[in-house]
């Protein structure tokens, strides 16, 4: 075919390719936002509730999104503080200290680990709780403390890869100025290596939070519920803003309910949508002319 | 004092990077032991092939198996132009300032939750189908779970075609520039040829992302257990299965068939990871 025409085509169909997929979301955002913004304010999350009551805990909140906030933001940082720990530690002796034989063998493990569906890593953390509940105690169930784990073990590779990433990007004149003023090579991690990477490290972490957030699949299967109230135990049912999204769009009973949904819709995207443009905005730096070299990853 | 502290320091790392792996292995074990009683004795295969129907007995999960692979698929088939498209538009044929808000966009499209995705599915794209073919009943069908799905999958294809063309040698494309090609030349004869390892990694990237995603099936695909026999028809995925487990007792078998959906999904995964380790490609987490 004629290449003119044929460059033609391209052109045409690279355009109607970013219009239509741009416009879908763009349209499926759009409609989110203006059904869902009405039911935005301080009635969506505390319902009839006094503000400050709710957050020091005097008042139960019945009718508003604040139990599922808590509970997302404890899950969260509780499964990201578990997570964090392994995972850079995983990351510096990858990035350091591995053999070529165990880079290849971990970082398989570390990719299937990443690839797993979160259904299924949510299936292993309710095997766990019944394992537990037989062999172990009668009163365990699934509970905060189970999809603490679970989310853990979901989110493990990608601190482990971005630390390693950014570990291993760093020029070797930032890896050997130490070691040659006498520094052994832990003092150099933790001293040269560790917060030269911390851009990188740190906006891996951001993106975890995110992953994290966001997750139905694996709190559905391992402790979360409709109505729990604010988490008090880590051996207690809890509330989460993803799965109320989930329960509400099949259970609602009336429309001020789905009201709610929408609302929890657009604070779930908008919790998202800041933690992306943060990570974004520390990776920019991190690329920037003045930064370390950027390391193997992206988003 | 320093020398036990290196010590302590290294098999610290070690043990976390060890203890890393071994999850991967762990969560398989785990869906073994449990699956086992209906995996053990050369069962697996033939309850891939067989229908679910408790009762007679029967927990094939075939019907799952062809949901899973239609919805799938069917997303890829909607995805792979939109990617192949806004990735050659990226590649040259957009100009550079709109390219470079289509790449933040797609990369914040790896954002969005699939939670919401599945409840705007319900709520627009579903009385939307409903509306345009009738015999699509309640609207919940393999149509509107795949081209959600395909939105989802869409920035992780795209991401991966694009570190494929990334990687095609800059010497190659100075050759063709210093010949006079332009930029459509440039794609056809340059980089598409030489960029198809980050496109295959990209469409099983793609694949397993599609296969994986829970939310959007299981909300907007109807999840009917039977054999789908149209693209307009209600379909469980395998994913949705596992999502709708009822736990009322855990020895039945209906239960137990719950895992090896589970270790049916982790094989696929595993062997998705290899192909792509094999190819080459730029891994890690997307």
């Amino acid at each position: 075919m004629n290449i003119r025409i044929l460059g033609g085509c391209l052109r045409v169909f690279s355009w109607g390719a970013v219009l239509v997929l741009t416009g879908s979301v763009l349209v499926l955002l759009g409609y989110l936002l203006v059904k869902g913004v009405p039911s935005l304010g301080r009635d969506l999350i505390f319902g009839q509730v006094n503000v400050l009551d709710a957050l020091l805990l005097k008042k139960r909140v019945f009718d508003g999104l604040f139990p599922a906030i808590a509970g997302t933001l404890s899950v969260v940082l509780l499964s990201v503080g578990l997570a964090i720990p392994v995972g850079v530690c995983a990351g510096i002796y990858m990035s350091e200290f591995a053999t070529v034989l165990q880079q290849r063998v971990f970082g398989l493990m570390f990719d299937i680990l990443a690839g797993i569906p979160s259904i299924v890593i949510g299936l292993f953390g309710f095997s766990g709780a019944i394992f537990i509940h037989r062999y172990i105690s009668n009163d365990f169930r699934p509970c905060l403390a189970v999809s603490v784990a679970a989310l853990a073990f979901l989110v493990l590779p990608y601190i482990t890869r971005t630390t390693q990433a950014s570990m291993q990007g760093l020029s070797i004149q930032t890896r050997q100025a130490a070691l040659a003023l006498g520094a052994t090579r832990v003092q150099n991690i933790f001293y040269v290596l560790l917060p030269q990477s911390f851009s990188g490290i740190l906006s891996g972490i951001i993106l975890a939070i995110g992953r994290c957030a966001e997750d139905t699949a694996v709190i559905m299967l391992t402790g979360v519920v409709a109505t729990a109230g604010i988490p008090g135990s880590l051996l207690g049912s809890y509330e989460a803003l993803p799965f109320y999204i989930y329960y509400i769009s099949s259970q609602y009973t009336d429309a001020e309910e789905l009201m709610s949904g929408y609302g929890a819709a657009i604070i779930l995207l908008g919790v998202c949508a800041v933690l992306f443009i943060l990570a974004f905005l520390i990776k920019r730096r991190l690329a920037g002319p003045a930064g370390p070299a950027p390391g193997r990853f992206h988003g | 004092m320093t020398r036990v502290f290196q010590k302590t320091a290294r098999i610290v790392f070690f043990l976390s990077a060890a203890a890393s792996a071994m999850a991967a292995a762990l969560v398989f074990g785990f869906l073994l032991v449990f699956g086992f009683p209906l995996i053990g004795g050369g069962e697996f295969f033939s309850l891939l092939t067989r229908p679910w129907s408790p009762g007679q007995g029967l927990y094939g999960f075939l019907p799952m198996i062809t949901g899973t692979a239609a919805i799938s698929f069917l997303s890829i088939v909607f995805a792979l132009p939109l990617s192949l498209g806004t990735v050659c538009f990226m590649g040259g044929l957009g100009p550079a300032r709109i390219s470079r808000l289509v790449d933040g966009f797609v990369r914040f499209m790896t954002g969005i939750p699939t939670v919401i995705y599945g409840f705007l599915g319900i709520f627009l794209l579903v009385p939307v189908v409903r509306t345009l073919f009738t015999s699509a009943g309640s609207g919940m069908c393999i149509l509107s779970a795949s081209l959600m799905l395909s939105l989802l999958v869409s920035p992780t294809m795209i991401i991966f075609f694009k570190d494929g063309f990334d990687s095609v040698d800059v010497r190659y494309i100075q050759a063709a520039d210093a010949l006079g090609a332009d930029s459509v030349q440039r794609l056809i004869y340059v980089i598409l040829p030489e960029a198809w390892p980050g496109i295959v990694t990209g469409i099983i990237m793609g694949l397993g992302r599609a296969m994986g995603d829970t939310l959007i099936a299981l909300m907007i695909a109807g999840n009917a257990v039977h054999v789908p026999g149209s693209i307009l028809d209600s379909a469980r995925t395998l994913t949705s299965h596992i999502a709708l487990v009822s736990a009322s007792d855990y020895d039945s078998l209906a239960f137990k068939s719950i895992f090896a959906c589970g270790l049916t999904l982790y094989v696929l995964n595993a062997f998705a990871v290899i192909a792509v380790r094999r190819l080459g490609g730029k891994r890690g987490p997307v």
